[in-house]
C-alpha cells in the first residue's frame, strides 16, 4: 500500500513539472547547432510550460550551420505552387531555429561555454534536464610519422577557415607554394573543400565566404587536387548530389582509372542493396569514360583509390614543411558486405604535394563530468539518456542528463537527421518525467535561468543574447552588401563582441 | 490530466471551425451545398471573389471559388488515404494541384517537411503503397532521387511527398508514413554519409 502512495506521489509531482506554472519543467540545451535546436523545438512542443535556454561557446548560434555548409552550395529552387520566397535549406533551417528562440519561454544565452563559464555538474543542479548537443569539434588523428608537419590540416579547421569560423581565422595555410594538394578521405566534406579549392575565384566572391580565404584562393598556386580513399569507389563515402557537382565544375579535368572501378563480388552485394552507392558509382564510370582534355582545362581532379597513407615527407628545402605523402597500395579483403576492409600490399608510391587536408571524420570532445566512450568518440546513451559508464547496461542511467546530434550519434547524418534524433531524445525525456524517474533532483523548483544568469554574472562572463547575435547578424549583411555578398562573416572574437555588446 | 488537457480544448476546436481548409472537419462528407450555404458570400461579390481568385491558390481558397451556378469553377478533389506507422489511417480529400506534404499539413497529419518542400532534405518521405498508383507517377527528378537516397525506411514505391502532386488518376492513392523515429536508431550497415 505505502508503495502504491509513493507511486501515486511521484507521478503527481511528475506531472507538476510539466502542467503547473509555479513548478515549470526548466531545460537546458548545450550546443545550438541542428541537435539543439530541434530539440529545443521539440521539448516546446511537448511541455508547453517547460523554459527552455540554448547555450553555445560561441556569440553565434546555429553551429555548423552557419559554419559548415559550404559557401558555394547553389539554391535550390522551391517547386511548391506556393508564393514563398526561394530560399535554400541554410536559410530555411536558420528561419526556423530562429523562430524558436525568439520563442517566450525560450533564451539564446551565446557566449558560454560548458567546461570553463559553467561546470556540467553546476549546470545539473541548476535545471531539471541538461541535453547535451555540442557536435564534434575535434578530428580523427591518423597516428602515423609527420603528422605535426606544417601544411597538414584537417578539413574541419580548413572549413572553419574559409567560413569565417573564430576559431579558423588564423589557420592561414599557404596555398602559394605548390600546386598540388592531396586529400585524404572521400565524404562529403573532402569534396567540399575539394570544391572550394577547384572553384573558379570569381564564383566564390559572391557567397558569404570569408574575405581572407577569398584573397588567399585568388593567389593560389594549387592546379591539382587528389581524393585520396584506402579502399574502392563502391566504399566512398560521399552521396550523389556532392559528386555530381563537383564532377560539373567549370575547367576542372576529371581524372578516375577505370581499373579502379571493377567491383568484387562483395562490392556488387553492397551496391545491390545501397542506393546511394549504385548512383555513386554510376557517376563515377561516366566520368572515367569521359575523354579527357587535359591542357585546355586548368585544374584537375584526381579520384585516386586503393591507397592508403603510410607517413608524409618532409620537404627538403622547407624544413618542417610537407612535400609529399606515401601511400601504401592496398587490396580488399572480407567476403562480407559491408565488411570489406584494406589490406597493404607492401607496394608503396608517392604523392607530391605541399597542402594535405585530413577528412577521415569528426571526434567529439569530453567534458569533466561526463561519461565517454573513447574508442567511439561519443557519449554512452540509451535512446539519448546518457548511460553513466561504456558497460552498456541500460540500467545506470544518469539521472537528467541526455544527448542529441552527433555527441550522441557519432559525426553522420545530415540536418535533417538531427530531427528524428532530437525526437528521440524527447521522447525518452517525456517518458520519464511520466515514469517519475526525475523526482529525486526535480520534485522542488529548480533557479534554471535566474541562477544560471547569477552565477555567470558573478564569473563576469558577457553573455550574447538571441538580439545581441541579431546585432551581429545586421552588421554581418550591412558589410555584404557593399561588395554584392549576402553577408561579409566577423571572424575574430574581438568583432563579434564589439558588435554584440556595444 | 484531464484539467491539463481542457484549457486546449477551446482551441483546438476554434482552429478546427475556422481553419480555411475545411476538409479536416468534412472529412469523408465533402458536400459542395453543405459547404454553401455556411460559407456563401453576397452574390454581387462573388463575381469579383471568383475573378481574384482564379488561377490563384485555389487549393488554399476552394470555398470562396464554388457556387452551384458556376460549377466549372469548382476545384476537383481526390481522396487520399494516409496510413501512419501504428496502421492509423486517415481519409482526406485533397484538391488536385496540391501537394501531398502540403495535404497533411492541412490536416494536421503527422508528415515533417524540414526544408518546406524546396527538394533539400527527405522528411517528408511516404511509401506508396500500392504500385499501380506508384507507375502513375512521373519518375523522380535527379534531385528527388538525390534525397530519396538518404529517406529513412526507403523501399522501391518510395516517393518525397512534396513531389506527389495530386491528380484525378490518383483518386484513392493510399500513402503509408515510415516511422523514422526507430528506424534510424537501428544501425544497419547502411552509411550515413554527411
Amino acid at each position: 500500500m505505502q508503495n502504491v502512495v509513493i507511486l501515486q506521489a511521484r507521478k503527481w509531482f511528475s506531472r507538476s513539472l510539466s502542467s503547473f506554472s509555479s513548478n515549470p519543467l526548466k531545460v537546458c540545451v548545450v550546443g545550438s547547432g541542428p541537435a539543439g535546436f530541434y530539440t529545443a523545438e521539440k521539448m516546446l512542443k511537448a511541455h508547453q510550460q517547460a523554459q527552455v535556454d540554448i547555450i553555445d561557446r560561441l556569440p553565434t548560434p546555429f553551429g555548423l550551420v552557419r559554419s559548415g555548409v559550404a559557401p558555394d552550395h547553389p539554391e535550390t529552387k522551391s517547386n511548391s505552387i506556393e508564393l514563398t520566397l526561394p530560399e535554400n535549406l541554410q536559410q530555411i533551417v536558420i528561419n526556423q531555429f530562429s523562430r524558436v528562440a525568439q520563442h517566450e519561454q525560450c533564451s539564446f544565452l551565446g557566449n558560454v561555454t560548458l567546461g570553463s563559464s559553467i561546470s556540467l555538474s553546476e549546470l545539473r543542479k541548476l535545471y531539471h534536464v541538461v541535453v547535451l548537443a555540442y557536435g564534434a569539434e575535434s578530428d580523427r588523428s591518423l597516428g602515423i610519422p609527420g603528422e605535426s608537419l606544417k601544411g597538414i590540416y584537417s578539413a574541419r579547421e580548413f572549413v572553419w577557415w574559409y567560413n569565417g569560423h573564430p576559431d579558423g581565422r588564423n589557420l592561414d595555410p599557404d596555398l602559394k607554394n605548390t600546386d598540388a594538394a592531396v586529400i585524404l578521405g572521400q565524404g562529403n566534406v573532402a569534396l567540399d573543400v575539394a570544391r572550394i579549392l577547384l572553384r573558379p575565384t570569381a564564383e566564390l566572391a559572391t557567397t558569404d565566404i570569408a574575405n581572407y580565404a577569398l584573397a588567399a584562393l585568388e593567389e593560389s598556386s594549387i592546379r591539382k587536387v587528389y581524393l585520396v580513399g584506402r579502399r574502392g569507389p563502391a566504399q566512398a563515402a560521399c552521396t550523389a548530389k556532392e559528386l555530381r557537382e563537383i564532377l560539373g565544375i567549370r575547367n576542372v579535368d576529371i581524372s578516375i582509372q577505370e581499373v579502379d572501378l571493377r567491383l568484387t563480388p562483395a562490392d556488387e552485394e553492397e551496391l545491390k542493396s545501397n542506393r546511394i552507392k549504385r548512383r555513386v558509382h554510376e557517376l563515377l564510370s561516366k566520368a572515367a569514360a569521359k575523354p579527357r582534355t587535359a591542357g585546355l582545362n586548368q585544374r584537375e581532379l584526381h579520384f585516386v583509390f586503393f591507397r592508403k597513407p603510410d607517413s608524409f615527407q618532409e620537404s627538403e628545402d622547407r624544413t618542417g614543411h610537407v612535400s609529399g605523402v606515401h601511400f601504401e597500395k592496398t587490396v580488399l579483403k572480407g567476403d562480407g558486405p559491408g565488411k570489406q576492409i584494406a589490406i597493404g600490399t607492401g607496394e608503396f608510391e608517392d604523392i607530391k604535394c605541399g597542402l594535405v587536408l585530413k577528412s577521415i571524420g569528426y571526434k567529439s570532445v569530453p567534458v569533466d563530468g561526463l561519461p565517454f566512450d573513447h574508442k567511439k568518440g561519443i557519449v554512452p546513451n540509451f535512446r539519448g539518456r546518457v548511460l553513466s559508464d561504456t558497460s552498456g547496461d541500460p540500467t545506470l542511467l544518469e539521472e537528467g542528463l541526455y544527448v542529441c546530434g552527433w555527441l550522441k550519434r557519432g559525426p553522420t547524418g545530415i540536418v535533417a537527421t538531427n530531427l528524428h534524433c532530437a525526437e528521440e531524445t524527447v521522447l525518452s525525456i517525456s517518458e520519464d518525467i511520466e515514469k517519475g524517474m526525475l523526482i529525486s533532483s526535480a520534485a522542488l523548483p529548480k533557479p534554471g535561468r535566474e541562477g544560471l544568469l547569477q552565477l555567470l554574472q558573478d564569473r563576469d562572463v558577457r553573455i550574447v543574447s538571441f538580439s545581441d547575435w541579431e546585432k551581429i547578424d545586421s552588421e554581418e549583411k550591412r558589410l555584404g552588401s557593399s561588395r554584392n555578398k549576402p553577408r561579409e562573416k566577423l571572424s575574430t572574437w574581438d568583432e563579434l563582441h564589439k558588435a554584440a555588446l556595444e | 490530466m484531464l484539467s491539463s488537457r481542457l484549457p486546449r480544448l477551446g482551441p483546438w476546436i476554434a482552429k478546427r471551425l475556422f481553419t480555411r481548409n475545411y476538409a479536416s472537419i468534412y472529412r469523408g462528407r465533402y458536400n459542395q451545398s453543405t459547404r454553401n450555404r455556411f460559407l456563401q458570400p453576397p452574390a454581387f461579390q462573388q463575381l469579383s471573389l471568383n475573378k481574384l481568385y482564379n488561377g490563384a491558390m485555389i487549393g488554399k481558397h476552394n470555398f470562396l471559388s464554388t457556387t452551384s451556378n458556376e460549377g466549372n469553377e469548382q476545384k476537383e478533389t481526390i481522396s487520399v488515404t494516409f496510413v501512419d506507422k501504428d496502421g492509423e489511417e486517415q481519409h482526406i480529400r485533397v484538391p488536385v494541384g496540391m501537394s501531398m506534404l502540403e495535404a497533411a499539413h492541412e490536416n494536421d497529419i503527422e508528415l515533417e517537411g524540414a526544408c518546406e518542400g524546396s527538394l533539400a532534405c527527405s522528411t517528408c518521405h511516404v511509401i506508396v503503397m500500392d504500385v499501380e498508383y506508384y507507375n502513375k507517377l512521373e519518375d523522380p527528378t535527379d534531385e528527388e532521387n538525390d534525397m530519396l537516397d538518404l529517406a529513412f525506411g526507403l523501399s522501391e514505391t518510395s516517393r518525397l511527398g512534396c513531389q506527389v502532386i495530386a491528380k484525378p488518376e490518383l483518386d484513392g492513392i493510399r500513402l503509408a508514413i515510415p516511422a523514422a523515429t526507430r528506424n534510424f536508431a537501428v544501425d544497419g550497415y547502411v552509411p550515413k554519409p554527411h
